[in-house]
């Protein structure tokens, strides 16, 4: 008992881990999240300059610890380099035709080659400004359309397998897990299943599946447009990363001329802020870059905090990059507001007790100099946020505060 | 900080309006009383009747006796003749001074003085009839003043009279209007056949708000019915112009109201307070059970039952058999929670239901009644032997009210066999469902929040957090429980047992211990009683401690609650709603003669001694709730409760 009593004293402090890290070889199974791997991170893998023409970053998330959610991010908006964007242009010049075509042979030609709604999702996904989720939810439509299923049943049964592999394909991706499983809540939890006529039934399941994913699509500029009310003359806002959500805010702000200016973190470790500090400068919008730890000294010129968010969970709180999490308590602190401005299929059905208590995403971190191979580096690509912390949710559904999201979840999932 | 910067509220944010707006800010200003309130006739009206009105007519029969008018201002009564004298009061004002009718500009029901007939039974019914005796007002009211009724139209008027001078009731007056208004109303206007019609309206309903007066018990209706129609007389220059307005709104409030009823009959009695004497009284006289008081109860609990157990149980016993009215197997279960057996609310409630499963299984209907009545009736006596036994838990009462809802809707054409079965179903599917799988749920959703190396503190037993630590060893997960126990019931051994039987390693300590130990823990579980719909944990007492102190340092507090526990009401402290246990126990300390300091002392008037049951835990220190519903934060308490009552109700 003494020595039980101990360790879990321990358990707390660096020393646990050393005593933890000399016993991994004896008891190697357990621990997972804590035994991280000693060799020096990862080189920074081939994200930004150059694209896979078919990027599965990790069909094995245990072996190599990256999260792929954190790789499309990056190759989405990571620094731009004039050939990714040339690439991206391409795919999203020829995606339609590409796709329909697709579409057109599955229908037309069963004889083609098997619908895979992997290969419908990567081709989704090539748009840089449609969210993961956003083409999960259409590649599911499009599973739907593509079914040769002839019962209701049949139908189902293919669509969750379709979600099953979409959701194990990136077991990293908030967004994409919530998207999966509100498309399915949303589609198939209507009365068409009641319908006698197959046919009927699955033309309102594609019709069901194409208001959501157009709902989905629409979601940035409902959420823009609910947000203006708080932009308000002369403030000045703190953002943190590249959110596409918060990039979309800020532009129509700017756009229905608001006079503000944004102080841009840096983002480490993709740099992300760097991003949302150029695309703000091509709007004419005051731009301050901080370093990250520059938060605290620059908080009492700050007005509002506006963050994105990766996932928003049970709790009201929410998932984001790493770094969200202190910028909330620094904010809070000094008592502004902290707005998350996220679509509702980020609304997940986690419940995180503390930071460690969810699924790890981990991505690679480049320090400029070698580390050696003694020093642990925390590749943790994400922090929670509880919610007493955030002061107000920008929806599609309305701007919420952090307890009305579990009452939406409880009426989505009841 | 920048001085300039404009303040943060934020002009018409769109949060504003997620919650409770006025649909419309252009609804009238709520009413200025000191303006809009009509002047009481008494108070204010003088002024202009004293040179309009000659003196011998200044008295008329069907006035308001003025005591009436100088009672309390806040007597539901005067409130009541304050509403139909409004109407009148305007019109007085309207007509005698003419500045006054400027002031009220929003009437524009001001009757022109033409219509002089029009409004004399209005007046008259409002009783304010010291009026200028002009045109056939006079002519009426001297009708009236010698009761002789020469029209119909005045035999209505001197009914207004007679009911005035025998009851004394202004608003019985009023009711009268009723009778000469069909004959008033040809020549009017037809502005004021409305202004009319709303003012019937409104003494009609004071006058039954003043008859249910007369009882002297209803005051509390009767204030309500006043303060809706006084709501209403503020609407009225906005809704007057509909012309079916008044029959429309009538039929609403008709059906509003039986709503209300329905309501009423919804919302559960308020618990006894015992320290209301004459309801104890009352409730003694009913009693099965003869319970000795506690010699010296604590005062801030006065309210509460307080009751030595010790007395109670031998007795019972002895007339074990003689308990007639009561089912054995309720009987059974009653002593058993009498006596402490039968502890934790699932249990008794599972206890409970099984009882009166029995009892209905060996129920049948006497002759000549209806098995809907009569069963609820019979559960009702049940239930409150079950009552005197021990207070009911509040996962007991919400049984018992589902139990009572299947009842009712039973359809009438079933057989008396066919609806005892129907019901037997009912009570096994609510402790199958809503106990039993309920459990499983939880347990699966508590078992993925246990890590390995977790430290898992638990206070007290609960079957719930029983099962989720068995079923996580069972798993194969590494963890260690740290069980918190207290006095008097110690009740944590029991689940140590069990849990170092299966072969889990534990630690054992007091819940004076708890800041220490705190320290190495990493999650709390904890069961609760109830959960009330402000996100207050109701649990054993000592819960509220050890949640806090988990919160001191930051460590989780997960609460384990069934759905079917949760009640809608909302409580701040324990004090208002708790149980008393036996007091003796907490001073006396079971195989320690040596520490018996408090022998004797018992029964001087100055010590007593409070063993309080339960304790409430607010929100703030609880980090989730664990329902079979899955893991949701405390604030989420009262959608699931509106989700859960649906559910009832659908099933």
């Amino acid at each position: 008992m003494k020595e039980q009593t101990t360790r879990a004293m321990w358990w707390r402090s660096p020393s646990f881990i050393l005593d933890n890290r000399q016993q991994q070889p004896n008891d190697t199974a357990r621990r997972d999240a804590l035994s991280i791997p000693l060799s020096s991170p990862l080189p920074p893998s081939t994200t930004m300059a150059d694209p896979n023409p078919n990027p599965n970053p990790n069909p094995n998330p245990l072996t190599d610890k990256i999260s792929a959610y954190y790789q499309t991010r990056a190759a989405h908006h990571g620094v731009v380099s004039s050939d990714w964007l040339a690439q991206a242009q391409a795919a999203v010049g020829h995606l339609p035709e590409g796709d329909d075509d697709a579409s057109n042979n599955d229908q037309g030609a069963p004889s083609g080659k098997p619908f895979s709604v992997i290969d419908e999702f990567n081709n989704w996904r090539k748009q840089p400004d449609l969210a993961e989720a956003v083409a999960a939810i259409r590649a599911l439509a499009a599973v739907i359309r593509n079914s040769q299923a002839t019962t209701m049943m049949e139908l189902e049964i293919e669509l969750k397998k379709a979600s099953d592999s979409l959701k194990s394909w990136d077991t990293t991706s908030i967004s994409l897990t919530a998207g999966c499983d509100l498309f399915m809540r949303y589609v198939t939890r209507t009365s068409a299943l009641e319908y006698e006529d197959f046919n009927s039934a699955k033309t309102r399941l594609i019709e069901r599946a194409e208001k959501f994913g157009e709902i989905s699509y629409k979601a940035r500029k409902i959420i823009a447009m609910l947000s203006q009310d708080f932009i308000f003359d002369g403030c000045t806002i703190l953002v943190h990363g590249f959110s596409r959500v918060v990039l979309e805010v800020l532009k129509t702000a700017a756009q229905s001329k608001k006079l503000f200016r944004v102080f841009c973190t840096e983002g480490r470790p993709d740099r992300t802020g760097l991003r949302l500090s150029n695309e703000l400068a091509k709007l004419d919008v005051p731009v301050k870059l901080l370093i990250d730890s520059a938060v605290a000294y620059s908080m009492d010129e700050v007005d509002m905090v506006f963050v994105g968010a990766d996932g928003v969970v049970e709790s009201g709180g929410i998932i984001n990059m790493m770094g969200t999490y202190q910028i909330a308590l620094v904010a809070h602190s000094m008592n502004k507001p902290v707005y998350v401005a996220a679509e509702s299929y980020k609304f997940a059905r986690l419940y995180p007790l503390d930071q460690k208590d969810m699924g790890p995403a981990l991505r690679p971190i480049e320090f400029g100099v070698p580390i050696p191979s003694k020093v642990e580096v925390e590749t943790s690509a994400r922090d929670y946020t509880p919610p007493q912390y955030l002061t107000l949710l920008f929806t599609d559904l309305g701007v919420l505060t952090p307890s009305v999201v579990s009452d939406e979840l409880i009426q989505l999932y009841l | 900080m920048d001085p300039r910067r404009p303040p943060r509220t934020v002009p018409d944010p769109k949060v504003r309006h997620v919650g409770f707006f006025a649909p419309g800010a252009d609804a009238p200003p709520p009413p200025d009383r000191s303006n809009s309130a009509p002047p009481d006739p008494l108070s204010s009206s003088p002024p202009a009747a004293a040179h309009l009105t000659p003196p011998g007519t200044s008295i008329s029969p069907v006035m308001i006796p003025p005591p009436r008018h100088s009672a309390a201002p806040l007597s539901p009564r005067r409130r009541d003749s304050f509403i139909v004298g409004s109407y009148s009061g305007k019109r007085f004002l309207d007509v005698g001074s003419p500045t006054a009718s400027t002031a009220s500009a929003t009437d524009d029901w001001a009757l022109p003085t033409s219509a002089d007939s029009a409004w004399v039974g209005d007046t008259v019914g409002a009783g304010a009839s010291s009026l200028p005796p002009v045109g056939s007002a006079a002519m009426i009211a001297k009708g009236l003043a010698s009761s002789v009724p020469a029209t119909a139209g005045l035999t209505a008027v001197s009914n207004v009279h007679r009911s005035a001078g025998v009851s004394g009731k202004p608003s019985g007056a009023a009711s009268k209007v009723q009778g000469d208004k069909p004959k008033q109303s040809k020549p009017l206007k037809e502005k004021t056949t409305k202004a009319e019609r709303r003012a019937l309206q409104e003494a009609q309903r004071a006058a039954k708000a003043a008859a249910k007066g007369v009882g002297g018990k209803a005051s509390v209706h009767m204030s309500e019915v006043v303060l809706a129609s006084d709501v209403e007389s503020v609407e009225v220059p906005k809704a007057h112009f509909q012309r079916n307005d008044i029959a429309a709104v009538n039929e609403k409030k008709v059906i509003d109201r039986q709503l209300e009823k329905d309501r009423k009959k919804d919302v559960p009695q308020p618990r006894m307070q015992y320290d209301d004497k004459s309801r104890v009284e009352k409730a003694k006289k009913r009693a099965v059970l003869k319970q000795t008081e506690a010699r010296n109860r604590v005062e801030l609990f006065r309210h509460l039952p307080q009751y030595e157990r010790g007395t109670l149980l031998p007795d019972l016993q002895s007339r074990f058999f003689q308990l007639d009215p009561v089912h054995p197997a309720i009987s059974k279960v009653g002593f058993q929670y009498l006596s402490g057996d039968i502890s934790g609310s699932n249990a008794r409630c599972i206890a409970m239901l099984q009882a009166i499963r029995e009892a209905i299984i060996d129920y049948s209907v006497p002759p000549g009644k209806a098995l809907v009545r009569d069963l609820t009736s019979k559960i009702g006596s049940y239930v409150s032997f079950l009552i005197e036994c021990r207070p009911l838990s509040i996962s007991m009462g919400n049984a018992i009210r589902y139990l009572k809802n299947r009842i009712a809707k039973l359809p009438l054409t079933l057989s008396e066999s066919e609806a005892k079965a129907t019901v037997v179903a009912d009570i096994d599917r609510f402790i199958h469902d809503k106990i039993i799988l309920a459990d499983k749920m939880i347990v699966k959703h508590a078992v993925t929040k246990i890590r390995d190396g977790d430290v898992l503190l638990t206070y007290g037993s609960s079957s719930v957090v029983e099962m989720i630590l068995l079923h996580a060893h069972e798993l194969g997960k590494q963890f260690r429980v740290v069980v918190v126990d207290s006095r008097p019931k110690l009740e944590g051994q029991l689940l140590l047992r069990k849990l170092v039987g299966k072969g889990l390693s534990c630690t054992y300590t007091h819940i004076n211990a708890i800041s220490y130990i705190m320290h190495e823990v990493s999650r709390v579980f904890l069961g609760a009683s109830s959960v009330l719909s402000n996100g207050t944990v109701y649990s054993r007492v000592g819960t509220a401690c050890v949640a806090m102190v988990a919160h001191t340092f930051h460590v989780p507090v997960m609460v384990c609650c069934e759905t079917y526990k949760f009640h809608e009401r909302v409580q701040l402290d324990s004090i208002c709603s708790n149980e008393l246990g036996d007091p003796d126990v907490i001073c006396k300390v079971r195989g320690r003669d040596e520490i018996n300091f408090l022998d004797g002392w018992t029964n001087g008037n100055n010590l007593q001694l409070l063993n309080l049951i339960y304790d409430a835990t607010p929100s703030d220190y609880v980090s989730m709730i664990i329902t079979d519903y899955g893991m949701v934060p405390p604030t989420s308490v009262p959608v699931i409760v509106r989700e859960y009552r649906k559910e009832q109700l659908w099933i």
